[in-house]
Order: structure tokens, then C-alpha cells, then sequence
């Protein structure tokens, strides 16, 4: 933290630094400009700012795409966006008619089901990576060698593309475990997608934690259990709470996952066993299946409002823990 | 006392086992997708299987080089459109952007990647597809194809690349700046001879985590690729026609048809996901060991 805190204002310093660089002619004589005359230098001067310029036009580049999608997707879908549009089921066909209702509440369901699967497993993995098997640092025996094969099933389990973990979770939960397209089936499948994020994102949140909360709990006399459950968990649960609300997100945005595992119905599912039809699954039906682009637009614009409100509520609890631990 | 003693131990045990649940679920990611794959590898076998340009499951053909050909190909358009993109816009938010403007294109950026693929794949359908049938008057140009999908592709990785790629050079120690400026170099020099070549290993990362998440995407590319499986060959004289063909990638190869697949054409399926996960495989360590080998002294 101390070294963050140093590494900001000594980069504040640079930047003044750097401005004298940029804007006066160099005027001591170094290897390199000593054959510089004043025309040399004019140029140099000249060059910088032309690149520094492509610079600038890439960034604003990459802002534009940014605002060209979402505006374009928000101002077309804010067209049919209405209360009726929410509330009313779709009716299918290649009109694409009705609203967008049970697609909602079916992503809900996911979302929930998914989020309760792998949150305790992705926090427990975390919990056991930060605070047991540190110790275990240089030591030998079987144990080092698990905790450093579980942090390569992290690293490569982050790797995989969506679509694999589809086709894991057809084979396996859908046709193997006879869960058939189903809730049971997708959320399984979107837990094995979302854990290592889970799991990353728990580990920072624990490792900043100050050593000073698990030294003075230990020092009371508590077993580690007791000191993780009730002086670390709770400290890092800001952090941890940003790993679920960023799973939230994945889980909204994931469309390959459940366009294998989850059936595609657009009634609600009745059960645990029954399949359905996410938001997002519906913008890919609509848009492929149906001429009713418009209403594509309209579920797309909402699920780029769920993820502007979703980075705004990242955004906004990391802000607080930063200020709350003075950083 | 003791009994809180073997609750630490008790739960030590479950978390250790929650912490191998990764690796135990891609070992049986491994396992159920190679198994499956085995008959197809088997009757089909390996050699026309992957080298096969053929691919019609209703008579019994299943040579899935033309779906590698496609990924890669999306995946190289997808790269020269977005790459230089992606870096100048990471070295301006390291380098050269106040930070109040840093303030907003960064959340920007951030934003962009949490977007639902679906999204970026319906932004195409209706506005760059239409757009690119309509500026390029080439007869069989259709719009759904190869550069569609790769200019989809390189909005979707302009994120991930610019995100890691400013990490790695504001990781570059002060030290070698202050040498540089010391020694009098403009900004554009320390830039161009100083940061970027002590940064390498982590742009060279960056990029080929982007190449990793281009390989993967699926549902963007059903959507503008067109999905023809045929070899992508140029339309015209010119070779850069060939991007206007239509192409399918191995993500979306798997993701069309594995639902109604039975027996052979399904395991050729998973055939198709073992090259895949290989794939992956491959990149995504080359990006671990380059990440692993940046050290400043």
C-alpha cells in the first residue's frame, strides 16, 4: 500500500517532469543532441507531436467504437422498449412477436442458481489458496504439490472458451447425468465458467488484508478457522462481493454456455429440470430466426443497461473500500 | 478447545478440496471431450479428419480443416485491424493521456469488455454487414463473412489487449524513463527505444491472450460469419477478396450443430472441440510463460 501511495506521487512528479521534456528544446549536449541544431530539434519536436496525434486519434478511436455500439444498440432498442415490452412473454414465430418477460425472469433464475453454485466453491478455493496454503511456501511433501497444481487448474480453467465448457456441460450434465436441457444443466455448466473468476477475485480481496487482523486474532487465542471467519472473511467481503457482482455480469452477458446446455424454450421453466431461454439467448433467436430486429435491439439495449448499472456498482464499491482502507 | 481444533482441520480438508475443483473440472473437461471424440477419430481417422477440407455429416464426411482455416483467418483479420488500435490506445492512457482523461476512456475500455458478445454480433448483423455489402462492390459479396466477423472480432478484443497491454508498460520502473530523459531523449524516443522494448514480453502477452479470446468466441461469429463451409477462396483476381467470403470457425461449427448431432457427426463434434481446447491450450501457456519471464532487475 506504502508502495502505491509513493508510486502515484512519484509518477506526479514525472508527469511535471515530463512536460518540461516535452515542450523545451534540449539544450545540454548529450551524445545524442549534439549533432542536434535548433532544425534538428524543431523536427524531433515536429515528429513527436504528429505520432503523439495518432496516439490521441486511436484512443479517441477506441471511445468512439465504445459510444458507436452502445449509442447506436440504446437509441435503436429505446424504441421499443415499454412497460408492455417488458412485461408480456414472446409468442415466437418469424415475426417475433410479444415482449420479453420470461427471458427475464429465466435469466434471474440462472443468475441465482449459478451465482449459489460457485460462490461457496470459488470463495472456499480462494479462502484455502490466501490463507492455508501460504505456509506451505517452501515446504515439501504432497500438500505444496496440490496447492501448486490447484493454481494451474485456476490459471488454465480461465483460459477456456465458453463454447468448450458448453459442450463439457452437454456431454456431462445434459446426456451423462440425464439432466436434459435444463436449469440444473446450464447453471452447472455456467458455475464451472465463472469459478475462476470467483476465485481470482476473492484471492486479491483476501491478500489485502492487513497481516496485522490475522496476527492480533491468533494472538487471542483463536484456532485459523475462527480467525478467517470472523476477522478476515468479513474484511474482505467488499472485494469478494465485487467477484460475485462481476460473475453476475458474466452470467447476463454468457450466450454460448447456454445456447448448448439450456434448450432455448421461451416459457418459464417450471422447475429445475425445465429449460428456458436467457435475455441474451433471446437477442441471438431474434436476431437469427426472426425478422424482428427491432425487438433484438430493444433486449440487447436492456442487457447493455444491466451491464453499465453492474460496472457502475464494481465501480463504486471498490471506490469505497479504497477510501475506506485510506489508500 | 479441541473441538475447535478439529473443525480447523476438518475444514482445511473440504476447502483443499474446493481449491482442486479446477483442476479436476479441466482434467474431466479433457477427459469427456477427448472420449467422445474417439469414435469419430477412429472411423474417421485422425489424418482426414483434421486435414479433410470436406464437411457434409449427411454423407458421412467430416474433415474440419476448413473450420481451422476459418478461426485462424478471422483470427489474423481480427488482429491487424485491432492490434495497432489496441496498443496506441494503451500506450496513450500510460503515457501520454492526463489522467483525467485517462479517468474516462479507461472505464470506457472497461465497459467494452463486459459487453455481451451477442451484442457485438447483432451490432454487426444490422450495422457493418449491410455497411460492407454496400461500400464493396465486389459480385458474391454478401456482407455475411470473413471480414465482418473480423472486424466484430477486433472491437471484442481491443479490451482485453489494451487493458494488459498499459498494465505492462506502467509495470517499466521509473528508472529506465528517467535515464532516457536524462540522457536527452524527447518522449516519442523514450517511448519508441526505451519503454516499449522493456515492455515487450507483456504486449507480446497481451496480444496473445487476444488471439486466445478471438479463437474462442462463438456466438458473435454464427452471427456475421455466414457459416458456409466451404473452403474460403478469393471471389476475384485480388486475393484480399477472399475476407469477403463467407467462413466458419471451429466455435461455431460446434455450437450449430451439436444439438441435433448423433453418433459419428457428434463425435466429429467433439473431435472438432479437442482441436480447440489444444488450440487454447497452446496459446494461452505461450502468454503464461512470457507474462512468467518479465522481470526487471
Amino acid at each position: 500500500m506504502d508502495n502505491q501511495e509513493t508510486n502515484a506521487s512519484f509518477s506526479r512528479r514525472l508527469f511535471s517532469l515530463q512536460h518540461v521534456v516535452d515542450e523545451t528544446p534540449i539544450i545540454a549536449e548529450t551524445p545524442r543532441a549534439s549533432i542536434g541544431s535548433q532544425e534538428a530539434i524543431v523536427r524531433k519536436q515536429l515528429t513527436q507531436k504528429i505520432v503523439f496525434g495518432l496516439f490521441w486519434l486511436t484512443g479517441l478511436l477506441a471511445v468512439a467504437v465504445l459510444i458507436g455500439v452502445v449509442g447506436y444498440l440504446l437509441v435503436q432498442g429505446a424504441q421499443v422498449i415499454s412497460l408492455d415490452f417488458l412485461l408480456t412473454p414472446p409468442q415466437g414465430g418469424l415475426e417475433g412477436k410479444g415482449g420479453i418477460s420470461t427471458t427475464i425472469i429465466t435469466t434471474l433464475y440462472l443468475v441465482i442458481l449459478t451465482i449459489a453454485i460457485a460462490t461457496p466453491l470459488g470463495v472456499g478455493a480462494a479462502v484455502y489458496l490466501v490463507e492455508y496454503a501460504g505456509e506451505m511456501h517452501g515446504r515439501r511433501g504432497l500438500v505444496p504439490v496440490l496447492v501448486s497444481i490447484a493454481r494451474l487448474g485456476v490459471e488454465t480453467l480461465a483460459g477456456v472458451p465458453s463454447i468448450i465448457f458448453g459442450l463439457f456441460g452437454y456431454v456431462l450434465f445434459v446426456l451423462y447425468m440425464r439432466f436434459g436441457f435444463s436449469l440444473l444443466a446450464a447453471s452447472l455448466s455456467g458455475a464451472c465458467l465463472i469459478l475462476p473468476v470467483i476465485i481470482r477475485t476473492s484471492e486479491e480481496a483476501l491478500k489485502s488484508v492487513p497481516k496485522s487482523y490475522r496476527e492480533g486474532s491468533l494472538a487471542l487465542g483463536t484456532t485459523q478457522l475462527q480467525m478467517i471467519w470472523t476477522v478476515v472473511l468479513p474484511a474482505a467481503l467488499p472485494g469478494i462481493i465485487t467477484g460475485i457482482v462481476l460473475s453476475v455480469g458474466r452470467v447476463f452477458s454468457e450466450t454460448a454456455v447456454f445456447y448448448v446446455t439450456l434448450g432455448g424454450s421461451y416459457r418459464i421453466p417450471t422447475s429445475l429440470l425445465s429449460g428456458g431461454r436467457t435475455m441474451a439467448l433471446h437477442v441471438y433467436y431474434l436476431a437469427m430466426d426472426t425478422r424482428a430486429f427491432d425487438k433484438a435491439m430493444g433486449t440487447a439495449a436492456i442487457l447493455i443497461l444491466i451491464i453499465i448499472i453492474i460496472n457502475a456498482i464494481i465501480n463504486y464499491i471498490t471506490h469505497r473500500v479504497s477510501v475506506s482502507l485510506g489508500r | 478447545m479441541n473441538k475447535a481444533y478439529i473443525a480447523d482441520r476438518a475444514v482445511r480438508v473440504i476447502l483443499l478440496f474446493a481449491a482442486l475443483l479446477s483442476i479436476i473440472i479441466v482434467f474431466m473437461i479433457g477427459l469427456f471431450i477427448f472420449k467422445e471424440s474417439l469414435p469419430a477419430f477412429r472411423e474417421v481417422g485422425a489424418t482426414s479428419l483434421i486435414l479433410g477440407s470436406t464437411w457434409r455429416p449427411s454423407q458421412e464426411q467430416y474433415g474440419i480443416l476448413t473450420m481451422i482455416v476459418g478461426s485462424l483467418l478471422v483470427t489474423v483479420g481480427a488482429i491487424v485491424l485491432g492490434v495497432p488500435l489496441a496498443l496506441g490506445a494503451a500506450i496513450l492512457l500510460a503515457e501520454i493521456a492526463p489522467g483525467r482523461v485517462r479517468g474516462i476512456i479507461r472505464p470506457a475500455v472497461e465497459l467494452l469488455a463486459g459487453i455481451p458478445s451477442v451484442v457485438y454480433g447483432l451490432f454487426g448483423m444490422v450495422v457493418l454487414v449491410p455497411f460492407i455489402r454496400a461500400v464493396i462492390p465486389v459480385k458474391g459479396n454478401f456482407g455475411f463473412g470473413l471480414l465482418s466477423a473480423s472486424m466484430v472480432l477486433a472491437i471484442m478484443i481491443l479490451p482485453t489487449i489494451t487493458n494488459i497491454a498499459e498494465d505492462a508498460i506502467r509495470a517499466v520502473p521509473k528508472e529506465y524513463k528517467e535515464g532516457s530523459f536524462a540522457l536527452g531523449s524527447t518522449h516519442l524516443q523514450t517511448i519508441v527505444h526505451t519503454i516499449l522494448p522493456a515492455a515487450r514480453s507483456g504486449i507480446v502477452a497481451a496480444i496473445i491472450l487476444g488471439i486466445g479470446r478471438a479463437i474462442g468466441e462463438t456466438m458473435a461469429m454464427i452471427m456475421v460469419i455466414g457459416n458456409a463451409v466451404e473452403f474460403p477462396l478469393p471471389l476475384n483476381a485480388n486475393p484480399l477478396t477472399l475476407f469477403l467470403r463467407s467462413a466458419r470457425t471451429l466455435t461455431g461449427n460446434i455450437a450449430v450443430e451439436i444439438n441435433y448431432a448423433t453418433g459419428i457427426h457428434a463425435s466429429a463434434l467433439f473431435a472438432t472441440g479437442v482441436v480447440l481446447f489444444i488450440l487454447i491450450i497452446i496459446v494461452n501457456s505461450t502468454a503464461r510463460i512470457l507474462v512468467r519471464g518479465e522481470h526487471y532487475g
